[in-house]
């Protein structure tokens, strides 16, 4: 494994090591989580947690239920104020910014929520007007046409802009949603479990989709997510969040190496194993004789 | 940072558009509407766009240009955009497929059409609300009655549950207001019996006003008000997160679940808050005679006993159960027909206050007439 792609904190990087790395990638680090602490109460959510991420990857944040994968993205993107440590993105420190400072970063990132978060009152297409609305000074002809344009590389019909949101299907509220969080062109989105209720096909094309914006509109994506296709499919690194912290950062064929319980109950499920052969019809032989190794 | 900016002009036949500074959505506002002017000149012409001098681009910008590039239809020959950088080129192929306007806003019809529907959305919604609203009183009275004869579906913890929120926390605000009300009503009273030196008749006027009257009054409208429009949001909000599916496919009646114990507990409360509001509309009154007229309390006290008799205390109290009743079950008829949005919740959560405090007053008044048939 080398160091540049999985740091495994407190394992084997010494602490001067990493800082090394740090500075000397410091500058295309869009996002840089220093020491988070989340709490509820007495209980304590993330510790002593740091993440990176980096401009123009897609990364997909994984853990079992209630390690705070949601808890961490809010915590990012200043919906959740952590009791310790720094969040900084795009360069500044969030959490210390003035509320000026805090407008400029809220426009240059886009979120899509897990039910997609759609205004109810409003049409999917007037949703996702809103953010230009409230930000630019655009004339209403062009907000209109951002707004098209948005809907359909969002994948979704033109005809579906004026519906509400409560006759649109979950998927095309994923889709809506998504529209709505790249209507200002941001440098990142952060994802929330985008895949999570969509038929498989529909799941697919969704990562499609991602990849695609990624590679052309040179987007930064910070995706939590269950879906291990998803995780191959899209994902350049994952972050796993176990024991209150990341405990390893890195691609997903050297995270799944990993001598980690979780982490290898979770991608040699039945489930992980169906992803990777889908991935990736050779790697059937290379399971099987792990599995025969760990048995 | 630059502003984005175009040139145009034409090489022979062919017209050009240089484009300069940042086409991203920050920059573009101001020359969309210059652009679009430019793009009408080159419909059926050749068109050459030269990104040379761009600095930025986004999808707005992107889009901006391929729409103008694409006004010129005839693009056999010459038509090209030269100069992208491969950023921007594959930026450009992006939102090509991606033009096509769409529907922003909901179809309306025309304004005489919109207004036809709406009146007889209208005339037709009281028809089938107040149908709907009987069922639902009917309802709600076939499924207490059953839950009654059956001692064992009696929800008491939610009952005594809601008997606090709607009545005990009630207390405070609705003590006070008919304190002061009591207390208003001496100090006018005051004032006009003055001029007839007949100051001492303001005991009667308190007593009778807040016994028959007043006290159930602003008990009942402090209710729908605080209750009413709670129970409305309530059940609304579990209607849309599907909460009250989810009762009924468990084999759970959401009326015998969520709005038989609502009822009850009012039922039960404001007639107690209506005691209480009586009560202290006649303490308030009776401070306001001593501050203004040198009525000393003993008197007050004295006076009220003799002269204001306890059929003006049944006269009003009667009333509460009636008005706890109809503002318990408009609150959570209301709460069922929320559908959906966040919207219709907040129309739904208006209407029940609405709808109960115009039928408070209407039963009132219904009530006026009758004890005044009987003679009460």
């Amino acid at each position: 494994m080398t160091k540049e792609t999985a740091i495994i904190q407190g394992q084997n990087a010494s602490s001067d090591q990493v800082s090394d790395q740090l500075s000397r990638a410091e500058h295309d680090h869009i996002i840089e989580v220093r020491g988070l602490r989340n709490q509820f109460g007495n209980f304590i959510v993330h510790d002593e947690l740091d993440l990176n991420v980096r401009r123009g990857e897609i990364i997909g944040v994984v853990g079992g239920s209630g390690t705070g994968k949601s808890v961490l993205m809010r915590s990012i993107i200043g919906l959740k104020r952590p009791s310790k440590g720094i969040v900084k993105i795009f360069g500044h420190d969030f959490y210390g910014a003035s509320s000026k400072e805090k407008i400029g970063i809220e426009q240059r990132w886009g979120v899509l929520f897990q039910g997609g978060a759609l205004f109810s009152s409003m049409t999917v297409a007037q949703n996702v007007m809103a953010p230009l609305r409230a930000h630019l000074h655009l004339p209403d002809e062009l907000a209109r046409d951002i707004a098209a344009l948005k809907i359909s590389m969002a994948g979704l019909p033109p005809e579906s802009g004026d519906k509400f949101p409560s006759e649109l299907s979950g998927g095309m509220k994923k889709r809506a949603g998504l529209a709505r969080a790249l209507a200002l062109d941001p440098e990142m989105v952060f994802l929330d479990e985008p895949t999570a209720g969509l038929d498989p096909i529909g799941a697919a094309q969704f990562d499609d989709l991602i990849v695609n914006l990624r590679n052309t509109m040179g987007l930064t994506v910070f995706m939590v997510t269950h879906d291990l296709d998803s995780l191959h499919a899209a994902c350049d690194r994952i972050a796993v969040l176990s024991d209150k912290k990341v405990i390893v950062n890195g691609p997903i064929d050297e995270v799944r190496k990993l001598d980690h319980e979780w982490i290898q109950r979770y991608f040699s499920g039945p489930r992980g194993r169906a992803a990777v052969v889908a991935k990736d019809p050779n790697h059937v032989e290379d399971f099987k004789e792990k599995r025969s190794v760990i048995a | 940072m630059q502003i984005a900016r175009f040139e145009t002009g034409h090489k022979g036949d062919i017209l050009t558009l240089d484009i300069f500074g940042d086409w991203t959505a920050r920059h573009v506002g101001g020359i969309d509407a210059a652009l679009r002017k430019f793009a009408d000149k080159t419909i059926g012409r050749e068109l050459i766009i030269n990104l040379k001098e761009m600095k930025g681009l986004d999808t707005a910008g992107a889009m901006m240009i391929q729409r103008t590039f694409h006004s010129c239809q005839d693009r056999t020959h010459k038509s090209a955009i030269v100069g992208a950088e491969p950023g921007q080129e594959s930026l450009l192929r992006q939102v090509l497929g991606h033009l096509e306007p769409c529907q922003i806003d909901p179809p309306q019809d025309s304004p005489f059409v919109t207004m036809l529907y709406r009146t007889g959305a209208g005339v037709s919604g009281v028809y089938y609300s107040t149908l709907e609203l009987l069922n639902f009183i009917g309802l709600t009275l076939v499924t207490m009655m059953k839950v009654m004869v059956n001692p064992r579906r009696w929800r008491l913890a939610s009952i005594a549950h809601h008997m606090e929120e709607t009545g005990l926390n009630a207390v405070p605000i609705v003590g006070l207001m008919s304190f002061l009300i009591g207390a208003v009503v001496a100090f006018m009273g005051a004032k006009v019996l003055q001029q007839f030196n007949a100051q001492v008749f303001v005991v009667e006027l308190v007593g009778i006003a807040v016994l028959r009257e007043f006290g159930v009054l602003l008990a009942a409208i402090l209710t729908a008000g605080r209750s009413g429009s709670a129970f409305t949001a309530q059940i609304g909000s579990m209607k849309i997160r599907e909460e009250i599916d989810a009762l009924r496919v468990l084999g759970l009646d959401p009326v015998e679940v969520l709005i038989v114990p609502r009822t009850i507990a009012l039922v039960i409360m404001l007639p107690v808050l209506s005691f209480l509001a009586a009560a202290l509309g006649i303490i308030g009154g009776g401070l306001a005679a001593w501050a203004t007229m040198d009525i000393s309390p003993a008197l007050f006290m004295a006076r009220t006993q003799e002269m204001v008799v306890l059929d003006n205390f049944w006269a009003g109290i009667i009333k509460a159960p009636f008005f706890a009743f109809v503002i318990a079950v408009i609150g959570c008829f209301q709460g069922m027909e929320v559908e959906g949005s966040a919207e219709s919740l907040g129309q739904r959560t208006t209407l029940s206050v609405v709808q109960a405090l115009f039928l408070v007053i209407v039963l009132d008044a219904f009530f006026a007439m009758f004890f005044l048939e009987l003679n009460f």
